[in-house]
C-alpha cells in the first residue's frame, strides 16, 4: 500500500497553522508522536509560549483491557491552563479515543479557552465526534492496519504500516 | 512450577503484593517507574485519576493504624476507586468471626481488593490464597515478617534522593528483632543490587543468623556509620522496653539514638530516613528529624504515590496477559 509521505504532510500542516497565527496558541504534544510534532512546530514557528506534553495513560479507556502503560512519560504542562487557547497537536487521528482521553487529561490541569486539534495524518475511522480544525493530510485504511510516525537522527518524519496483533 | 510465588501469576506479572521478599528486579522497577508518573497528580487542579473507577478497596485493618490506612484510602481515592474502612480490631472478630469468614463475607460484596494489616505474620497470605483469582491483596504489614509498601516507598525516597543503588551504602538502625519493615527494606535493597547493606543495634535487638539475609552487623554506631550515604531508622516500639531487651529508653538513646553528632560520621550528604511514627528523643533527636538531612516527610508524600502505582499494577493485571 502506498503511505502518504509524512515530510508532505508536515509543511502542509504547518502552512495552515501558520496561516492562523492570529489564534496565539499554546501547542501541546500527545506522547510519543504528537509530541515530535509538537516540538518541531514549535521550534519552527517560534511559538513564544511554553510547549506542553500530555500523556493520556490515566485517560484511557482500555485500562481495563489491557493494563497501565507505564512506558510512557507524565504530562508536562508549565504553563497555566485556564483561559488558555490550546492547539492540541497528534500524528495520527483514528478512532478519536486518544483525543478524548486527551481532552479529559487538559481539563485536570483546569478549564482553557478553547481547544483546536492539528494531526498529521487522518486515518478515518472515527469511533466518536471528534474532528480536527487542521489536518496534513487523509487516506483511508483498513481497521486492522496500524499506522505508526517514525523520526530519523535528522528529525524527518516517515509513516510505517504493521498489522495489529492477536493479543491486543 | 511446583515453587512458584504466590504474588505472581502464570506470566510472572504481580498478583498479589504480600512481601518483597523474592520479588524480581524487573518488578521492584516497574512499581517504582510508575510511582513515578503519579507524582505530578498531586500538584494539578484535578487530584485524581479515573483508573480504578468502578472498584471496590477494602481495607481490612486487624491491627490498629492510622498512617498506613489513611495513606492506602488516599491512593485508592486518587485512583477514583471506592474505599471502605474496615476496623475489625473491634468489630467482628471480636464476635467470634474467623479470619476466611470475614473475608468470604466481603469478597460476597463483590471486592475487587484487600489491604491488609494483621499482628499475625502470614495473614495476607493465607488470605491471597484463599479469595477468587480476580480479587487482589496487598501486605499492609503483617506481624513482624512483611511490610512492601513501606519498603517500597523507602526504595523510592533513596532513588530519588540517590540515583543510583548499585552504589550505595545502606544502614539500617534499631530494633531489627521486631521490625516487619527492616525485612522488607534489606529484601528489596539486596534484590535492587545495594552493595553494602548494614544492620546496627544491640545484640538483643537482632534476629539469630540476621547475616543469612545479606547484611554487615554493627552493634557500634561509630563503626557501623563510617561511609554510609542511607540512615533508615527504625521506631522503637515502647511495648518493647518494658521486656529484658533493653535496659531503659535513656540507654538506648545513648548508645543508638541518631544525634547531630554521630550523624556527622556518616557522609556529609547522606540522606536519614525513618517509617514513623518516630519516638523523638529515643531513636532520634529532634535536630535531625528536623534537620536538613532529613527525607522523613517526603516518604509520606512518596507513599501516595507509591500505593496508587501498586493498586493500578494490580487492578490493570486482572486482564493484561502479556501485552507489550
Amino acid at each position: 500500500m502506498q503511505l502518504p509521505d509524512a515530510e508532505a504532510a508536515y509543511k502542509n500542516l504547518s502552512a495552515q497553522i501558520r496561516a492562523d497565527h492570529e489564534k496565539d496558541f499554546s501547542l501541546v504534544g500527545i506522547r510519543t508522536g504528537g509530541a515530535w510534532v509538537a516540538e518541531r512546530l514549535h521550534r519552527e514557528l517560534a511559538n513564544a509560549k511554553p510547549l506542553g506534553l500530555l500523556s493520556t495513560s490515566f485517560h484511557r479507556d482500555d485500562f481495563a483491557k489491557i493494563g497501565l502503560h507505564t512506558q510512557t512519560k507524565p504530562s508536562e504542562i508549565p504553563f497555566d491552563v485556564n483561559g488558555a487557547h490550546i492547539l492540541l497537536i497528534d500524528d495520527v487521528l483514528h478512532t478519536g479515543r486518544t483525543i478524548r482521553a486527551a481532552i479529559n487529561e487538559l481539563f485536570d490541569y483546569g478549564r482553557p479557552a478553547s481547544i483546536s486539534l492539528a494531526i498529521l495524518v487522518d486515518r478515518h475511522g472515527r469511533e466518536l465526534p471528534i474532528a480536527a480544525q487542521y489536518s496534513g493530510t487523509a487516506f483511508d485504511l483498513p481497521q486492522d492496519e496500524m499506522l505508526e510516525l517514525q523520526q530519523n537522527e535528522q528529525g524527518k518524519f516517515s509513516f510505517r504500516l504493521y498489522r495489529k496483533s492477536r493479543s491486543e | 512450577m511446583i515453587n512458584r510465588n504466590p504474588q505472581l501469576d502464570a506470566q510472572g506479572a504481580l498478583q498479589h503484593l504480600l512481601t518483597t521478599e523474592g520479588l524480581p528486579a524487573a518488578i521492584l522497577l516497574q512499581i517504582l517507574d510508575t510511582a513515578e508518573s503519579f507524582v505530578g497528580v498531586t500538584e494539578r487542579d484535578v487530584k485524581k485519576v479515573p483508573l480504578l473507577r468502578g472498584k471496590s478497596i477494602f481495607n481490612l485493618f486487624f491491627e490498629p493504624s492510622t498512617r498506613t490506612r489513611t495513606t492506602f484510602e488516599i491512593a485508592a481515592k486518587r485512583l477514583s476507586a471506592d474505599v471502605i474502612n474496615l476496623n475489625i480490631a473491634v468489630s467482628a472478630q471480636s464476635k467470634g468471626e474467623t479470619l476466611l469468614d470475614t473475608v468470604n463475607n466481603l469478597s460476597a460484596m463483590n471486592a475487587d481488593m484487600f489491604v491488609v494489616r494483621h499482628s499475625q505474620s502470614g495473614a495476607a497470605h493465607l488470605i491471597a490464597k484463599h479469595v477468587r483469582p480476580d480479587i487482589h491483596v496487598i501486605n499492609a504489614g503483617d506481624g513482624s515478617h512483611a511490610h512492601p509498601t513501606q519498603a517500597l516507598l523507602d526504595m523510592f525516597t533513596i532513588r530519588r534522593y540517590k540515583q543510583d543503588f548499585r552504589k550505595l551504602r545502606v544502614a539500617i538502625i534499631g530494633d531489627i528483632l521486631h521490625s516487619r519493615v527492616a525485612r522488607s527494606q534489606i529484601h528489596a535493597l539486596t534484590t535492587l543490587g545495594v552493595p553494602e547493606v548494614r544492620v546496627i543495634a544491640p545484640k538483643t535487638l537482632l534476629p539469630k543468623m540476621v547475616e543469612r539475609l545479606g547484611v554487615h552487623v554493627y552493634h557500634d554506631m561509630t563503626k557501623g556509620l563510617k561511609d554510609i550515604d542511607v540512615l533508615m531508622m527504625l521506631r522503637l516500639q515502647k511495648e518493647r522496653m518494658q521486656g529484658a531487651n533493653l535496659p531503659s529508653q535513656e540507654e538506648y538513646f545513648k548508645y543508638y539514638g541518631l544525634t547531630s553528632e554521630k550523624l556527622a560520621l556518616a557522609r556529609h550528604d547522606a540522606i536519614v530516613m525513618h517509617p514513623g511514627p518516630m519516638n523523638r528523643g529515643v531513636e532520634i533527636d529532634s535536630a535531625v528529624a528536623d534537620g536538613k538531612q532529613s527525607v522523613i516527610l517526603p516518604q509520606v508524600t512518596f507513599g501516595i504515590a507509591v500505593r496508587m502505582a501498586v493498586m493500578s499494577i494490580l487492578a490493570g493485571q486482572s486482564v493484561a496477559k502479556g501485552i507489550e
